[in-house]
């Protein structure tokens, strides 16, 4: 997986002050720390954990957090998509919950009844759909994207519930067991198609004209007019992508609880997928876009809960933990970001 | 079928006039309701609700139901007038939702100590939590997204620590007279409602009127500009998030004066998005620089007279009536943003 980004970045010249603050003094080792913050972040967490959390370092708790995080990488791909556009998607966890309903009500005998792989492929169709009309409205109405997604994410989670009447279905079929059983190498595969899906959200960027055309409208969407590039076309298909992400995840954590909740599966996820992104080293203003940091993000974000809840800490605390944790690791990278 | 032409040819002209209007900001301002009407989108949009829930739903119109609507949208409404002094500078204040519910907690929890306490400590809690976060947003040039995200999360979990993870909430005991303000009404009208439209009047006053708001919207319009003209940038940036966090202190009193407290731990939860919507159907770029903070009156009122008709107007179940405000929405924005960029010069 070689998914270092490579991608031009505006370079902000480093304020001394700050390097003093940090206790750098610049240079190539500097640089290097504060671009990575991230992933020194997450290296010093899992250190903390292999010493103090005790069955850490076994098979079991491996597995269980690849399974956890899997589900927040991927809606991270697709939000850290958004966001090199310089938008933003607040409807992912809204789409979660259609998806799942969607599932639901094709698979359940009081639906449609439907075979499952049939009842998922519709579902996760009518992710994408959504992602697209978010994209339709942000670039042929002219929506600013917090708001156009904000209205999804409003109506999105009670279209849900109308599609299943309010209800938490559950479903057994034989698949569902499948993909939470089954591993290779030791890990689940949700995880291995997390990764599959960073990878290829990574190709895409680096190395189709598709991903240059997003990272150019991101930079400068005056300019991206201008050069005659396809804004709007670009534009749904980006919030296509961040809806089809979340249509996986959904039906990801719909097979691993065995049921469709539309009141539950996906709430504040939004946040917790911007978080990861922001702290895996992406601009918010958009241009760029990290998808190795974006990862490694989600790691640290669902890490340092279960560290803090091995830990015995009480919620109240864990969140205001977690709070400075997200400050310090942006706080890190700092100098690097340009002024937005 | 004679008033709605009428006012669909309001809100063309709005469109037009309201671009005309954010280029000569200063100009523009303080000319009466008509132009008003005709400057911004929400306000054309509000009325065009309002005439179609009275001709549609009959007990829409009523002075009781009117007052419900007012009192029920007064603390949103003071919450949202501080994000537009946010969203005006350039910066967004995720934390809003939490800080309100620190306020509510902590006036209920300080009213043993009496009235002055039950005000006076919210009031310096969300104040500091504000400028806290201002000082970390603008000494540390850190995006305000970030920052405040972490203190929607952070804050709140400080009101999960105070009542002990939720599972003991502080009531107001006894009657304290500061309950007045949340109980009491001025001729027919809840105190709350006064009190919002005493913030929105100091808002306005402040924003367009003295030297602090022309430097927040120097500074949302070109922060580097702003910083070469010599404005002190870092000071009102700050101050900015103080405002929010006051406003939001103000609502959480306000909420524990009216329901004496006892309120759950997760109250104001998903505030800051509604805040955030208000203020930009009102008219108020995100982007910053140009806004209007009686388009954000104007955008919450929208918001509760929807939710209100929808409520009144159909027998419909919650998850339905999430929907449909979903839906309402949309369509309210879309138009907005098809009628300001049909009124935009072209190549823009």
């Amino acid at each position: 997986m070689t998914t270092t980004q490579s991608v031009p970045v505006t370079e902000a010249p480093d304020d001394p002050r700050w390097q003093a603050l940090l206790g750098v003094r610049g240079g190539r080792w500097g640089d290097w720390v504060r671009q990575r913050g991230v992933y020194v972040a997450l290296i010093l967490l899992v250190l903390f954990n292999v010493a103090a959390t005790p069955n850490f370092a076994t098979v079991e708790t491996m597995q269980l957090l690849a399974v956890q995080t899997s589900v927040v990488i991927m809606v991270s791909l697709g939000m850290a998509l958004v966001i090199g556009t310089g938008g933003v998607d607040l409807s992912v966890g809204a789409i979660m919950a259609i998806t799942a309903a969607v599932t639901a009500k094709a698979y359940t005998p009081d639906g449609y009844g439907v075979p499952i792989g049939i009842a998922i492929v519709l579902a996760i169709v009518v992710a994408t759909l959504v992602g697209a009309f978010n994209g339709t409205v942000v670039a042929a109405a002219g929506v600013q994207p917090i708001v156009a997604t904000l209205a999804m994410l409003v109506g999105g989670r009670g279209l849900a519930l109308m599609i299943t009447g309010g209800a938490l279905v559950e479903m057994f079929p034989p698949f569902f067991g499948t993909v939470r059983e089954s591993k290779h190498l030791g890990l689940p595969d949700i995880f291995w198609l997390a990764v599959a899906l960073a990878a290829v959200a990574s190709v895409l960027l680096r190395r189709t004209a598709f991903g240059y055309r997003l990272l150019a409208i991101g930079g400068n969407l005056q300019a991206s007019r201008l050069a005659g590039l396809p804004v709007p076309r670009t534009l749904i298909t980006v919030y296509a992508l961040s809806g089809l992400l979340s249509g996986i995840a959904g039906v990801i954590s719909t097979a691993r609880i065995r049921a469709a909740d539309p009141s539950y599966v996906g709430l504040g996820i939004e946040l917790t997928a911007i978080t990861a992104v922001v702290i895996g080293g992406t601009l918010l203003s958009g241009g760029q876009v990290r998808i190795l940091g974006t990862v490694a993000g989600a790691v640290l974000i669902q890490l340092l809960e279960n560290t803090l809840v091995s830990q015995g800490a009480r919620d109240s605390i864990a969140r205001i933990i977690e709070a400075m944790i997200i400050i310090a690791a942006v706080l890190l990278q700092r100098p690097w970001r340009s002024a937005s | 079928m004679s008033d709605t032409r009428t006012l669909d040819i309001d809100l063309e002209t709005s469109a037009v006039a309201a671009d005309a209007g954010g280029r000569q900001a200063a100009a523009a301002r303080g000319r009466a309701l008509t132009s008003l009407l005709l400057r911004n989108g929400a306000v054309a949009a509000l009325v065009i609700v309002i005439v179609l829930g009275l001709i549609l739903v009959p007990t829409f119109g009523s002075a009781d139901n009117f007052r419900n609507v007012a009192l029920a949208a007064s603390f949103l409404a003071i919450i949202s007038a501080g994000m537009t002094f946010v969203i005006i500078s350039g910066g967004i204040d995720l934390s809003v939702g939490s800080t309100y519910a620190l306020a509510v907690i902590l006036s209920a929890q300080y009213s043993i100590d009496g009235s002055a306490a039950a005000i006076l400590v919210p009031l310096g809690a969300c104040a500091f939590v504000g400028l806290v976060q201002g000082l970390v947003i603008s000494y540390f040039k850190m995006p305000a997204f970030i920052v405040t995200l972490a203190g929607l999360g952070g804050i709140r979990g400080l009101v999960f620590f105070i009542t002990d993870e939720g599972n003991s909430v502080p009531k107001v005991p006894g009657h304290k007279s500061f309950e007045t303000l949340g109980t009491g009404a001025l001729g027919t009208v809840g105190t709350p409602v006064w009190i919002a439209l005493i913030v929105f009047a100091l808002g306005w006053f402040l924003l367009n009127r003295t030297a602090f708001g022309q430097n927040i919207q120097a500074i949302g319009g070109n922060t580097p500009a702003a910083e070469l003209m010599g404005l002190p940038v870092k000071r009102a940036t700050t101050l900015v998030y103080v405002i929010s966090g006051l406003c939001a202190a103000v609502a959480g009193i306000l909420t524990t004066a009216q329901s004496g407290g006892g309120q759950e731990a997760r109250i104001g939860d998903s505030y800051e998005l509604q805040a955030i919507a208000a203020v930009v159907i009102g008219g108020t770029l995100l982007a910053g620089g140009v806004g209007s903070i009686l388009g954000s009156l104007a955008g919450i009122t929208l918001l509760f007279v929807i939710q209100n008709l929808i409520v009144q107007g159909a027998n419909l179940n919650s998850y339905v009536q999430q929907a449909v405000s979903g839906a309402f929405l949309l369509v309210v924005v879309v138009v907005q943003a098809i009628l300001s960029r049909r009124a935009a010069p072209p190549g823009v």
